[in-house]
């Protein structure tokens, strides 16, 4: 499970040319050149046409849609052209408030991630703390389980843990946690892989930094405060970024523990277009609609995205 | 260093099992809270019904106008998501005092405590038997209507092909349906002449196709002691069913999957003929008027049958306040109420009295002729806990069929697992 | 195993060169190691709550008749659920497709990537533009990209309606998702549309590892392509090769967005996953005792493959 030791920035296109043309080979170069070139436009073509499609078809009527296959119209926003679709999708299903579950839960999940997953790290590479070795172990075993061996039997078991709930007397216990913002949130909160990423960065930032702050009387909180997380910023974007993506797309688990309407996020949300005489112009309202703050994201953050995914690599 | 290891070990398990035990104890009561204060909550399937969901809001305004102790609230919901909304809150101890239940899921719903008997001040021996919910000897739900199956087809297009208009007396044998079917097809006007609504999956496979199961002499489980399904759904009869539902399929009489709407289909002249429910008739008539003919379902041997059993309505365990559930239920079942409801959602009036208010349901009116279906030909679901099993495992089963698995082999899978699931559920004799 | 993230910058350690440290060893190292648990208990606990509890779990209920929600306790039924898996059509016909998936995805979306990776490996204009579009896909969600393509594999959708075009009307595409023949063929084309830039990113970083004065002194030599490839290139990334292997691997086993959107695992199994089929028994028909028994041989399985690939990987190491 060992990929080398690579700094994924150099990923960017900005790295050096390998190769110095020889004259000889020129010719053969271009030809070469030529099939990439090739290659490269018939990519863009395959995935980029079916994503401009359904953008495309999200402003059309279903009967223009399917008029429009059979030419290029299928994907340019040309003839009866109107935003009725996302504004049947409003009206038909509940989008705004899963919009507004989602960016909830998807928020605080990013941010409860990024305290827990920084906090343990921090004890786990800073501090002596009795049998921290057998602790990272541990999380670093959890690693090669996939979320979806254990989804399961995790349903029966948050079901079986207590709830609080307020009421006139002070709270009580209610039993399970079926139905709640929190069993979407707090099973995914600590995450191991975060942990991992937390550590590995931490031991690159320098210890004389934090013994310079313990001779000045930092705590060990402060110095985790103001001095190591500020170095981290990297490290705090990827793990973001890898906890925002399941988070906002999250399906399988949402779709069994979660039935009451005003809790469901977006991805469940599709449902709705299963029950009868759907129309194909208002899923596409609905995809786009779901897919674009997290383009919009990926366009403004590009390069953070592209490390995350490439460290993400490494969970093998 | 060891000895810190061990003590952090031994404090994790500790805190876990706390809250194991905190689960433990809070398990024991999944009471609910609804019905204190006078207040009480009624929830119903029908989110997408805007007719029925008025006719039912109707019922609780007058309730809550004629008395001053209890206000009542409906929630609705949209119908595919329902059960499971139902089920969701009964874990989380969140039902509400009164839930719209499906017929056939009241033993399971019973069985599995969501529901307590009822203790009504009206004399339910008036209702037809098919809108009671019953299991174990006690009455667990009750509802204002039931729903019937029907054969829709154009007068002038079964004059055309020379094929008779069938009647309750005499419905069309499996040998006519097929002669039927086969000229249509001929005919080459439709590209699938029979709609049955395969595209309709969930409760409508189970409803509208075991009784062309029973109709040929099979069952969805023995009910003698509904412990096991087999020799009766992959028995020579349940075969014998099988393959004439493959061959409807690969005579292209039926599409594998049906358009999203069967009765609209049908009205457009997309199908010759619908076998439908009773409540697509008024759309059908108001389409076709006088050319439409409403029939009997096909007699394949064993007669005709027919699904009976709609949705009900159950008072839950959890219900803070039981009496005021049972009296706003007894208040409801007047018969001008069920025959507000049954106008509204086009089907048949529980009881006599109140199909006697409902035009159409008077001797020799149109709609007559689905209460006779219901008499008839009605056969309930198996009543038995186990029946949310038994009709996933019969759509998976039958869906398989239609698209071309091999007949006897795919009742077999489903006779196994729900033999399987009866037995590891230990015969659902739990009481 | 090193990270992937930038390093951070070089920051000159404050207050001058490292001084000789002294301080009380002993009470320091108590509250360190008191704070240091502190600050570790909420990961922990969370990890055990969430992760360790539901593994043990699944070992426990899949002995039992659980279900999900009972007002009745569960009763140890022994073998049972397991005798009753193995005799499970379905499931073999699960464990099938996904072994079909695997088979088909691996080189499919493997090759493809790295011919991807490669290509915008190359400093060349336009190539942020293009490696942003090619992983445009790994940013939409799966239950998105199955609409989308539900959508286009219809019998009268966009991708038939190509097929006629581009043969003139000579071939008819099937009915995709309805027949079984093509259902997993189509779902695993869709898979790969969504996935290939994923694993393009991990070919690129593997890429990066291999030294560039390696390819200049081939260059020098006058090798072809094909041999730049076949004796530097295609050795160099054989630790992201085994990483790579296993990570389509157990996505395959995990498949279960794109079938419980587009097919609900039909027509006849065709497309049916061990995961789809986990939640079928374990939440639809809340047989949490059976879910679990399927569970635990998904996890069997997993843990086999990592034993399997640790055992490749170190053998090349």
């Amino acid at each position: 499970m060992a990929i080398s030791n690579v700094a994924i920035a150099e990923v960017a296109p900005a790295s050096a040319p390998h190769v110095v043309l020889g004259r000889k080979t020129a010719k053969k170069k271009r030809v070469i050149g030529v099939g990439g070139w090739i290659l490269r436009i018939g990519l863009t073509v395959l995935f980029l046409f079916p994503i401009l499609f359904m953008f495309v078809s999200s402003l059309k009527p279903d009967q223009q849609i399917f008029g429009d296959l059979s030419s290029i119209a299928a994907f340019l926003p040309i003839g009866n052209i109107s935003m009725d679709n996302y504004a049947a999708v409003f009206d038909r299903v509940p989008a705004a408030r899963f919009l507004v579950n989602s960016i909830g839960i998807s928020a605080i999940t990013v941010a409860a991630g990024i305290l827990v997953n920084s906090l343990a790290a921090f004890a786990l590479s800073r501090m002596r703390v009795r049998g921290k070795t057998i602790i990272l172990t541990l999380i670093i075993a959890t690693l090669i389980v996939p979320f979806e061996t254990l989804a399961l039997p995790l349903v029966w078991w948050v079901n079986q843990l207590p709830s609080f709930e307020l009421t006139e007397f002070g709270f009580m216990f209610t039993k399970g946690w079926i139905d709640t913002y929190q069993v979407q949130i707090i099973p995914f909160v600590a995450n191991a892989f975060s942990i991992y990423l937390f550590h590995q960065y931490f031991e690159s930032i320098p210890k004389e930094l934090d013994e310079a702050a313990r001779m000045d009387g930092a705590g060990w909180f402060r110095i985790y405060r103001q001095v190591v997380m500020p170095l981290s910023g990297p490290a705090i974007a990827t793990v973001a970024i890898l906890t925002f993506l399941p988070a906002w797309n999250s399906y399988l688990w949402p779709l069994m523990v979660v039935q009451t309407e005003e809790l469901r996020p977006v991805m469940v949300g599709v449902q709705y277009f299963f029950q009868l005489n759907v129309s194909w112009g208002e899923v596409m309202a609905y995809s786009t609609l779901i897919t674009l703050p997290v383009v919009a994201l990926f366009i403004a953050f590009q390069r953070s995205f592209v490390n995350s995914i490439a460290s993400s690599g490494v969970k093998g | 260093m060891r000895h810190a290891k061990k003590r952090l070990i031994v404090a994790s398990l500790l805190a876990t099992s706390l809250v194991a035990t905190m689960a433990g104890c809070a398990s024991g009561g999944a009471s609910g809270s609804d019905g204190k204060n006078g207040e009480l909550t009624i929830w119903t399937h029908n989110g997408g019904n805007t007719e029925e969901l008025a006719a039912v809001q109707a019922i609780v305004d007058g309730y809550n106008k004629s008395q001053s102790e209890t206000t009542v609230k409906l929630q609705a919901f949209p119908q595919a998501s329902y059960n499971d909304s139902v089920i969701a809150a009964a874990a989380s101890g969140k039902l509400p005092c009164i839930v719209d239940i499906d017929g056939p899921n009241v033993p399971n719903w019973a069985w599995a405590k969501y529901l307590t008997p009822l203790d009504l001040s009206v004399d339910l021996d008036e209702n037809l038997p098919s809108t009671l919910g019953i299991w174990n000897g006690e009455t667990y739900s009750v509802g204002y209507y039931d729903v019937a199956l029907a054969m829709f087809a154009r007068k002038s297009v079964l004059a055309e092909h020379g094929i008779r208009v069938a009647t309750i007396d005499e419905p069309w044998t499996q040998e006519e349906f097929g002669d039927a079917l086969k000229a249509l097809k001929a005919d080459g006007t439709w590209k699938n002449p029979l709609d049955i609504g395969t595209g309709d999956v969930g409760e409508w496979y189970p409803y509208a196709y075991s009784p062309l199961l029973q109709s040929f002499g099979g069952d969805l489980i023995n009910r003698d002691d509904f412990q096991s399904a087999d020799g009766v759904l992959n028995g020579p009869e349940a075969l014998e069913w099988a393959e004439w539902m493959q061959s409807l399929a690969t005579e292209g009489y039926i599409a594998t999957k049906s358009g999203a709407d069967s009765a609209l289909d049908f009205q457009n002249n997309v199908t010759a003929i619908q076998y439908g429910g009773s409540w697509a008739a008024a759309n059908n008539a108001a389409a076709l008027g006088d050319d439409l003919a409403v029939m009997p379902s096909v007699d394949l041997g064993e007669g005709t049958k027919i699904g009976g059993g709609s949705w009900q309505w159950g008072v839950t365990t959890g219900c803070a306040n039981p009496e005021a559930a049972m009296d706003y239920l007894s208040y409801s079942l007047s018969p001008e109420n069920i025959a507000a409801v049954a106008v509204a959602t086009a089907t048949i009036p529980a009881t006599d009295a109140a199909a006697a208010l409902v035009p159409g349901f008077e001797e020799g009116g149109n709609l007559a002729i689905f209460r006779e279906f219901s008499a008839n030909s009605a056969v309930l679901r198996p009543e038995t806990p186990a029946y949310p099993f038994i009709a996933t495992e019969f759509t998976k089963a039958t869906q398989d069929i239609i698209n071309g698995g091999d007949p006897q082999d795919t009742l077999d899978a489903a006779v196994a697992a729900i033999d399987a699931n009866i037995k590891s559920n230990g015969g659902y004799t739990q009481k | 195993m090193t990270t992937t993230i930038e390093r951070p910058p070089a920051v000159p350690a404050a207050g001058g060169p490292a001084r000789p440290i002294r301080r009380k060893r002993d009470r320091t190292s108590k509250t360190e190691n008191l704070a240091g648990l502190a600050m570790l208990t909420p990961a922990v606990l969370l990890l055990a709550l969430f992760i360790f509890v539901p593994a043990i779990l699944a070992f426990g209920l899949a002995f039992t008749n659980a279900r999900l929600i009972s007002p009745y306790p569960a009763v140890f039924v022994g073998l049972d659920n397991f005798v009753r898996l193995f005799a499970d059509a379905a499931f073999f016909r699960a464990l099938l497709n996904v072994a079909y998936f695997a088979v088909v995805v691996v080189p499919l979306q493997a090759g493809l990537a790295l011919v991807m990776a490669i290509l915008v490996n190359k400093k060349v204009r336009g190539t942020t533009f293009f490696r942003t579009v090619y992983f445009l896909p790994v940013v939409t969600s799966m239950v998105v990209v199955s609409l989308l393509w539900l959508f286009m594999y219809r019998q009268d959708g966009l991708i038939n309606v190509i097929i006629d075009r581009v043969t003139f009307g000579l071939v008819t595409g099937p009915d995709w998702l309805n027949d079984t023949a093509t259902s997993m063929p189509a779902i695993i084309l869709m898979s790969v549309w969504q996935g290939v830039g994923f694993h393009m990113i991990i070919w690129l970083s593997g890429l990066q590892t291999i030294p560039a004065d390696l390819y200049e002194a081939a260059d020098l030599d006058g090798v072809t392509a094909w041999q730049r490839f076949r004796y530097i290139t295609w050795p160099g990334l054989s630790a992201t090769r085994s990483l790579i292997l296993v990570t389509i691997t157990i996505q395959a086993l995990s498949l279960f967005t794109q079938i419980s959107v587009m097919t609900q695992g039909g027509p006849l199994n065709s497309t049916t996953t061990v995961v789809y089929e986990a939640v079928e028994s374990g939440f639809a028909q809340q047989e949490t005792g059976y879910a679990s028994a399927i569970s635990l041989v998904f996890f069997v399985i997993v843990l086999l493959i990592s034993v399997v690939q640790r055992f490749l990987s170190r053998e090349k190491a």
